[in-house]
């Protein structure tokens, strides 16, 4: 492995404040953007010589200011570096920067940063785009490949989505507790929102790196907002879901649903660290969406078997998560809960008034069909499960309902 | 003898290696360790999860204070550590504040373990 692999991952690292502290200095995005490449190939040039310096975003954040200063961007990217001794002075001008950019002002650039990039006003697909772009640092290439677009449509959408917050008007000054908490629920939104492309990819690599990326991020924001319950709970729902991945499919890339994963492939890594961080929001009483998604998690988490599984703890989750967030999905995920709990028919019972609002959601008629399945209702459960098939999304989800059919096919047969 | 090698770095910077950069490290780290066990002078060793997960323990005041986030002061100085086995966090606090009780000042950190090799010394004996 070469050096440059790992001066990467410490450019990453630092990437993020180097970004916000440039970005609050410039007030512009592509100008501290700018600012930031030519510290980072300085940084390429300089590290391997004279070993990483002992603050590295201190001295990104001073070169790439200084690069940025001296004169017109073109002639800067085009000058020699600056002489040795120059560069060796950074030492000393880096102290009193560094006590400058102290743990608060480095959590409200990172806190504006991500911000910008999950500014309200874009829409999702160019939130996501914007927030890879320029808080990870992952190239335009990586990001279409990642989304399964062309380079030049990915390059046009993180265009449009910069010239869209240029004209938003972000203020600079650090945010007030009220707007520090709005924007902190925007960024969460968007990091979880990255995490379920990924997610939501299954085991295609390119994209399935997307959701270690958005772990990545909601570890940084932790590390600025120590005691946001919500944040923690954002943390541990990702790192609980993460930790299936290897259980979530077959050989075939098909599905595997949660009771029947071996519980053996997932990871206890991510478990250990998603049941702390779960265990210490829920130390706040301020429950909240995340919380209590990551509570419901952590509770499948903790059963060594599926036939351990505390359902009437799960049940109890999404009544709470029912109340904080009242949507036909949550019911229907609950009815899952309940039916464990109660038998199928009142698992049917509680979907029943749900089919108004959800008429064509695939999971309402695949839970339907299992529920009627369970009750021996044979025709009626085909029927929904023919519905589930007409309106999948996806050929796994498709699949996983034609094993239900086949099923019933073996056993009539 | 017995000596601890306590090991730092910018958990930012660990925490953005890539699996093959992370597995690397381990492996080798792996080789220097086999004939540290084969010769019987590895007792155990364990990585921690990020000072993200961690929560403190202070017992600056009474009753002691529980906080979010790792052990941040300079004036203490890392004096030992336990390895505890519990079922969630608030087990793990108990005991933290059962031995607080039992030991004047200072402060406890209550951090998860990521990996944890047990003692190999008698096996290799």
């Amino acid at each position: 492995m070469s050096d440059l692999s790992w001066i990467n991952s410490a450019l990453t690292a630092a990437r993020p404040e180097a970004m916000g502290a440039l970005l609050r200095y410039f007030r512009n995005l592509d100008t501290a953007e700018e600012a930031f490449q030519e510290a980072a190939l300085r940084a390429l040039t300089h590290w391997p010589q004279n070993g990483p310096p002992r603050d590295p975003t201190a001295w990104l954040i001073l070169v790439g200011r200084n690069a940025a200063l001296d004169g017109t961007r073109k002639t800067a990217r085009l000058s020699a570096l600056p002489p040795e001794e120059e560069l060796s002075d950074l030492d000393d001008t880096e102290t009193p920067l560094a006590e400058r950019l102290d743990h608060s002002h480095y959590r409200d650039d990172v806190l504006r940063l991500l911000f910008i990039c999950c500014h309200p006003d874009l829409p999702a697909t160019q939130q996501i785009a914007l927030a890879l772009r320029i808080v990870s640092g992952l190239s335009v290439p990586q990001i279409a490949r990642a989304f399964l677009v062309s380079e030049a449509a990915m390059e046009q959408r993180i265009t449009r989505a910069k010239a869209r917050v240029a004209r938003a008007d972000v203020p600079f000054e650090a945010p007030g507790p009220a707007e520090r908490a709005e924007r902190l629920a925007v960024v969460a939104a968007t990091i979880y929102l990255l995490f379920n492309e990924g997610y939501s990819a299954g085991n295609d690599a390119a994209r399935a790196g997307l959701s270690e990326e958005a772990i990545r991020l909601a570890r940084l924001l932790l590390r600025l907002f120590q005691t946001e319950p919500e944040i923690m709970g954002l943390a541990a729902l990702m790192l609980l879901q993460q930790a299936r991945l290897l259980a979530r499919f077959d050989r075939e890339g098909n599905a595997i649903l949660l009771d029947d994963q071996d519980r053996g492939l997932w990871n206890a890594k991510l478990i250990t660290e998603g049941l702390a961080l779960i265990d210490k929001a829920m130390r706040h009483n301020r429950p909240g969406p995340y919380q209590v998604q990551a509570a419901i998690a952590a509770t499948h988490a903790r059963a060594p078997t599926a036939r351990d599984v505390d359902w009437a703890q799960i049940d109890h989750l999404y009544a709470v998560l029912e109340r904080l967030q009242p949507s036909p999905v949550v019911t229907l995920n609950r009815a899952v809960a309940t039916a464990k709990l109660n038998g199928p028919a009142a698992g049917l019972a509680m979907i029943a008034p749900l089919e108004a609002q959800l008429p064509n959601y695939f999971h309402f008629h695949g839970v339907r069909g299992a529920f009627l399945l369970q009750l021996g209702h044979t025709a009626e459960a085909r029927a929904a499960f023919d519905r589930a098939i007409a309106l999948a999304n996806t050929p796994a989800e498709a699949a996983h309902i034609r094993q239900h059919l086949d099923r019933m096919a073996r056993e009539a047969g | 003898m017995l000596y601890a090698l306590i090991c730092y770095n910018d958990e930012d910077v660990v925490w953005s290696w890539t699996k093959e950069q992370d597995n690397a490290v381990m492996a080798r780290l792996a080789a220097v360790q086999e004939p540290l066990i084969k010769a019987g002078k590895m007792g155990p060793s364990l990585r921690l999860l990020p000072t993200t997960a961690a929560m403190t323990l202070r017992k600056s005041q009474e009753p002691p204070l529980v906080i979010d986030g790792p052990f941040a002061e300079t004036k203490e100085q890392l004096l030992g550590f336990y390895v505890i086995d519990v079922a969630d966090l608030d087990e793990a606090l108990d005991i933290a504040r059962q031995l607080g009780d039992a030991n004047p000042g200072g402060s406890y950190e209550i951090r998860p373990i990521a990996l944890y090799k047990p003692d190999e010394r008698t096996a290799a004996r």
